[in-house]
């Protein structure tokens, strides 16, 4: 099955819960979701015969400089061999997006990355902690107004 | 003129000189610099947290002292062996009463299970379709999680 | 008493001649505390491995700080990682050198301007004695690198250093 063809089956099973999809011109055809029905939309994914995507490849948070956060998740079906993207975007004031980390066991630490640097709670999520930065690290680097520290530790950070 | 035991007083006496001159010398000339940073505990550079003493399994301490009750049994038994033949019969049956009391004492101790060796079994995670991984050997999935 | 602490007030023959075999046996089994982080510890270990053979001039890789004479920081330091490396520094014995290895320990390298979590340059936190340029350093300029340390301690003195 072509990603086109799963994001079509998405949108009749699922309609009026998709905001945006897009499905030509683009590398990887990617349907948008409200938060909300994100975990129903996954569990669609992964427990639908001939969808049977058991893999969550790769999520990322993403910063679209224009007050609003998101995550991409991009899921793979290892029996079928076919690939989706599915996008999420929240306010940068209440970032919140249920966890999917019981769905696909990928997502524990990709959604602990996307908290680190993005700024991204994930409701639900077993064990939401920094992973890469210290845990006394102020704010999230990758945001578009992260200012760099002066001084962490007594040691000076910029050059 | 020096008995067996001089000769060995003499050897102890060498050796210890030979460890202490070494010990004492490096005390003599090397640097001494100590500030709490270099006499903290070594712990692959992070704080050290919690006690460096560690709890070690019993079953060492069970094998060890079964040991030592059996070590004793053998230590009797040398001096035992090398003049029983001159002590006839009486002796080989005394022998063979206590090495009796003693058989009982270990049969009692393999069949309780002190003998076996524990070893820790590690519960290693295994995936379970529909769930994810597992890491609990009690858990037996028959259908899917639902949100 | 520390008679070989560098506390000596002048010198005569026999410093000289102490001065010259210590600082002799001192370069001469420099045990190295491996401290690999990122690319430039691949270059270290090949500098140890057959072809470039690091242990021919007494280099031994050794995992403990307390057993090593010279600490390799080879690799960007993040500052997560710099609080450790001052902490192991603190816990080696003296005599004891640092060799920066590579851009990221000697400066911050290629991350000097957008790296927020960077130390830029391992020096903020301990002392360097010689700084081997290189993205990474080859082994031979390890190398040249670990000479240059064996000449500044051959130049070493049992004699107090004079303001």
């Amino acid at each position: 099955m072509t990603s086109q063809q799963i994001c079509e089956k998405i949108r009749e099973r699922f309609g009026p819960a998709i905001r945006e999809a897009k499905t030509e011109g683009v590398p990887n055809p990617f349907v948008s979701v409200a938060p909300e029905n994100l975990r129903d939309i996954s569990l669609f994914l992964r427990d639908e015969a001939d969808l049977a995507c058991d893999s969550l490849m790769c999520l990322s948070g993403v910063d679209s400089g224009k007050g609003m956060l998101g995550a991409v998740y991009h899921i793979a079906s290892t029996a079928h061999r076919h690939t989706v993207t599915l996008k999420v975007q929240v306010p940068a004031e209440k970032a919140e997006i249920p966890s999917v980390a019981d769905i696909w066991p990928a997502a524990n630490w990709h959604e602990r990355e996307a908290y680190d640097l993005i700024g991204i709670t994930f409701t639900g999520h077993p064990d939401l902690r920094r992973i890469l930065l210290p845990d006394d690290w102020p704010g999230h680097p990758l945001r578009k107004d992260f200012k760099v520290p002066e001084f962490y530790h007594g040691m000076k950070v910029p050059y | 003129m020096l008995t067996d035991f001089g000769r060995i007083l003499i050897f102890l006496l060498i050796g210890g000189l030979f460890t202490a001159g070494g010990l004492i010398g490096s005390w003599v000339l090397r640097p001494r610099r100590p500030y709490p940073g270099k006499l903290a505990t070594y712990e692959c550079g992070e704080e050290p947290i919690g006690n460096p003493w560690v709890k070690f399994n019993i079953r060492f301490y069970v094998v060890a002292l079964i040991f030592i009750v059996f070590d004793v049994e053998v230590v009797f038994l040398f001096p035992w062996a090398l003049v029983f033949r001159n002590l006839g019969m009486f002796a080989f049956i005394e022998m063979a009463v206590f090495l009796a009391i003693l058989v009982v004492g270990y049969a009692y101790v393999w069949v309780k299970g002190d003998l076996d060796w524990d070893k820790p079994r590690p519960i290693v995670p295994r995936y379970v379709k529909g769930v994810g991984v597992v890491s609990d050997e009690k858990t037996e999935i028959e259908e899917h999680v639902t949100a | 008493m520390g008679l070989l602490d560098s506390q000596f007030d002048n010198s005569n023959i026999v410093i000289t001649t102490l001065d010259n075999l210590l600082n002799w046996a001192r370069l001469s089994s420099l045990w190295q505390m491996q401290f690999g982080l990122a690319c430039c510890a691949i270059e270290m270990m090949a500098a140890s491995a057959s072809n470039f053979d690091m242990m021919r001039f007494g280099v031994i890789p050794r995992a403990t700080p307390r057993q090593c004479d010279v600490m390799i920081v080879s690799g960007t330091v993040t500052l997560k990682m710099a609080s450790r490396i001052k902490r192991l520094y603190d816990q080696m014995s003296e005599p004891r050198y640092v060799i920066s290895m590579g851009s990221c320990s000697n400066c911050g390298g290629p991350y000097w301007e957008h790296g927020y979590h960077v130390l830029k340059g391992v020096d903020r936190v301990v002392p360097v004695d010689v700084y081997v340029p290189g993205c990474p350093p080859r082994p031979e300029a390890l190398i040249e690198g670990l000479l240059k340390l064996q000449e500044k301690i051959r130049s070493e003195s049992l004699v107090k250093k004079s303001a």
